[in-house]
């Protein structure tokens, strides 16, 4: 593969940003710091890849499919969890199935909504996130229960000297990019996003891919959801606000196309990177929350139109 | 025909209209007088669509001319159209859609002057319509709809109708209600106004019309007083002289089972080859898509589908537009060769390269951009995607939009070889040469089937006599 030809793939995009970042990061420090930085970066990065990852899936779908669900279907599955777990040794996998329960039950549940009730997806999951974030109020009514011990020490533990949390990303971003290349039904999604009717005409069972498409969305939220508050020493109602718009940015930055049909799993991680390297730089530059804002959402538009452009070139 | 010359409303001298290579329109030269009321008949593709937006000015002619008598322009000129496709806007009142097409109506009390207007309009053609000038459209019913633009129509709107075109104006209405609007077409031409009436019912072309032009392929055929025609006299010029060599499908000597009768009369037999023919918009594309959709499922995954679709829309219904070839062809009967969920990709490159030899997919490369192809090539890649299946039914709508005429051999010769084998074929086809070579024909006329044809039985004439209403007139 010749250089230019790597930079016609729509990921290399938001890799390049995420290194800028860092690079301009550490020329502050000069060059002190970058192990921590990108220990840092991998970290929290790892669940705005995991959430982004389902993300990706539903937005390949075509237009229109997005999950808004995300923050309340994490903060959910995490409150229940930890609750089920109450800090008890040896309950980490209940506590993680209880989680993936949620998750199947939040998908399932959406996508009755999208089907049964003809609801754009939009609007059934930004509707169904109100009935899900309730549930975790009503569940958890002010308690922070601690993760059990052996929990907490694993999502914040490291395994070669990465984070555990980017190794359980590094290894989902891997199956979804075997499912979306080699498996019949990442073909099938492939084939739904691109055009609903020819799939259907083609013999694609639609209903049955965006059925699974809406769940594994929610499965994966609630995975972060459960990784994140054994991270963060416990679930707050307000963990998953900041993964909405995150959800969707790494998937834009990422080079997936929001028409659909067209997914690209590794700019997913990239982004992900980026978007803490990005917040992170500005920071050390001392730029207040403000300027911070304005410059990540410049940033962000310059990205999406160079990968864009450079993809109608191609 | 003597007085035409002193109130001509507009002449076309040789006009023609080419889209790319389209000839649609290949010189047609026409004079409407006052008074003149003609009748336009042709089957689809004839060109009367093409005709009536040059003469109201929706179309510029690619060559010839076009001279309005009374003025610069068709609308100065007084010519109006009336569609077959209603295009009223369904979120306004009756008044309201008079306003669109009315530019002077402006100012305070707009309202009261729009209502008055289309009132005395409706009035007047239909008489007890019970329509309110304040109803949505969206509640009206089609019929109301229908009625409401012919009414504006013929409204003067500020000048005056001098010439109303008429597509198709009665295909929503009733006897009684057409019946009205006939009376109206007379009393407007003999007050010395001129109508062009395009209708495939016959019966009330010989009702109203004063001359009668037949359109066949882009020029007009024939042109004469009404009286001068016989009903049998005007289908056979309509219709093309059949050749020999469509009769080489003849009658199957060994029919197979039957495997499919659909409530609406729709049948099959095994190893048969069934045309669905009539005009288009009749109907048989949907009661393809419904035959393919409700023995097909959305949520089950199969292994080798029970029927398979090739379809004739390619953006709409079949070209998946960010694959490749490769994958374009082998998306229906990727389960059929899948180990464990994993596409086998051996077993597909093989199908690709196998069906690229076999249909003639013109490439250098199956991996290249299903785009990259033309809608020729592109209209093969669907017959490769579908006949690669084992499917025992093929559904076609209207496959060889865009097709060569090699291709098209080709792909008969392929259509014949697989039915041999035993795989149904359903073929809806707006070429009647093509349906022709069926087995049995369906003929479809408002969405119910108006005839149905066998062996010798099939002809264009057949064909063309069981789309027309013909026993309206009789």
């Amino acid at each position: 593969m010749t250089p230019l030809n790597l930079l016609a793939k729509p990921w290399i995009w938001s890799w390049l940003a995420a290194s800028a970042a860092f690079g301009l990061t550490l020329g502050l420090t000069s060059g002190r710091g970058a192990g921590e930085l990108a220990y840092a970066a991998l970290s929290f990065g790892a669940f705005a890849a995991i959430v982004g990852l389902g993300q990706m899936l539903v937005i390949t779908l075509g237009p229109g499919n997005v999950d808004l669900s995300i923050p309340a279907t994490m903060t959910l599955a995490a409150t229940l969890a930890l609750k089920a777990m109450s800090s008890n040794p040896g309950t980490a996998f209940l506590g993680l199935g209880i989680a993936l329960g949620v998750g199947v039950a939040a998908g399932l549940a959406n996508y009755a909504l999208i089907f049964l009730l003809r609801l754009p997806p939009i609007i059934a999951t930004l509707a169904a996130s109100l009935v899900y974030q309730s549930f975790a109020i009503w569940s958890n009514r002010g308690l922070r229960i601690k993760p059990p011990a052996g929990l907490a020490d694993f999502a914040t533990g490291r395994f070669l000297g990465l984070p555990n949390v980017a190794w359980v990303g590094l290894a989902l971003a891997i199956v979804v990019w075997v499912v979306l290349e080699r498996t019949v039904w990442g073909r099938m999604l492939l084939a739904t996003g691109q055009n609903l009717r020819v799939a259907r005409l083609a013999g694609v069972p639609v209903e049955l891919v965006r059925a699974t498409t809406y769940v594994l969305v929610a499965v994966f939220a609630s995975l972060a959801g459960y990784l994140l508050a054994s991270f963060s020493g416990g679930a707050a109602l307000n963990m998953g606000a900041e993964y909405l718009l995150m959800s969707i940015a790494v998937v834009v930055i990422g080079g997936t196309s929001i028409a659909g049909g067209n997914s690209n799993v590794p700019g997913v991680w990239g982004a992900a990177l980026f978007m803490f390297l990005v917040v992170s730089m500005l920071n050390s530059y001392g730029a207040g929350a403000g300027v911070r804002n304005v410059l990540t959402g410049t940033i962000i538009i310059a990205i999406v139109i160079a990968a864009s452009t450079r993809r109608v070139r191609a | 025909m003597s007085d035409h010359e002193n109130a001509l409303i507009v002449t076309l001298d040789q006009a023609a209209k080419h889209f790319g290579r389209l000839r649609a329109l290949d010189g047609v030269s026409l004079s409407v007088a006052a008074g003149d009321c003609i009748g336009l008949v042709g089957h689809n593709g004839a060109g009367k669509s093409t005709l009536v937006n040059l003469i109201n000015g929706g179309l510029a002619p690619s060559s010839g001319t076009i001279v309005f008598s009374g003025g610069d322009t068709a609308h100065v000129a007084g010519v109006r159209s009336v569609f077959q496709e209603l295009s009223l806007c369904p979120n306004l009142t009756v008044a309201e859609n008079l306003k669109i097409s009315h530019s002077a109506l402006k100012g305070p009390g707009w309202r009261r002057s729009a209502r008055a207007e289309i009132r005395a309009s409706l009035d007047e053609i239909f008489p007890d319509h019970g329509i309110s000038a304040d109803a949505q459209v969206d509640m009206l019913s089609i019929a109301q709809r229908q009625m409401v633009e012919i009414a504006i129509g013929f409204a003067p709107r500020g000048t005056q109708a001098r010439l109303v075109i008429l597509d198709e104006p009665t295909s929503s209405l009733d006897e009684g209600i057409a019946g009205q609007l006939l009376a109206h077409i007379r009393r407007f031409c003999a007050s010395g106004g001129a109508v062009v009436f395009i209708s495939h019912m016959l019966g009330e072309i010989f009702k109203v019309a004063s001359r009668i032009i037949v359109l066949k392929d882009g020029r007009i055929v024939d042109e004469r007083a009404s009286g001068a025609f016989t009903r049998q006299g005007l289908v056979d010029v309509m219709g093309h002289v059949a050749p020999e060599s469509a009769q080489v499908a003849g009658a199957r000597s060994d029919p197979g089972s039957e495997i499919l009768r659909t409530a609406q009369g729709l049948a099959a037999r095994k190893g048969e080859i069934v045309g669905l023919s009539g005009l288009a918009g009749h109907g048989q594309a949907e009661a393809l898509a419904h035959l393919y959709l409700s023995r097909s499922s959305a949520w089950r995954p199969r292994k080798s589908p029970e029927v398979v679709f090739v379809a004739g829309d390619r953006p709409r219904d079949g070209v998946l537009p960010l694959w490749s070839i490769l994958c374009n062809i082998s998306i229906s009967v990727l389960q059929q060769t899948a180990r464990r969920g994993l596409v086998n990709r051996q077993a597909e490159t093989a199908i690709a390269a196998e069906w690229k030899s076999r249909i003639g997919v013109r490439t250098d490369d199956v991996r290249n951009p299903i785009l990259s192809l033309s809608g020729g090539n592109q209209q093969k890649v669907l017959f490769a995607r579908a006949l690669a299946s084992q499917a025992p039914l093929v559904i076609m709508d209207d496959p060889m939009r865009g097709v060569d005429v090699g291709t098209k051999q080709d792909v008969y010769a392929m259509i014949r070889a697989e039915a041999a084998n035993g795989r149904t074929f359903l073929w809806y086809s707006t070429e009647t040469e093509e349906v022709c070579q069926c087995d049995r024909v369906f003929v479809f006329r408002n969405h119910e089937i108006s005839a149905e044809l066998t062996g010798v039985d099939i002809s264009e004439e057949k064909i063309l006599e069981a789309s027309f209403a013909m026993q309206e007139a009789s």
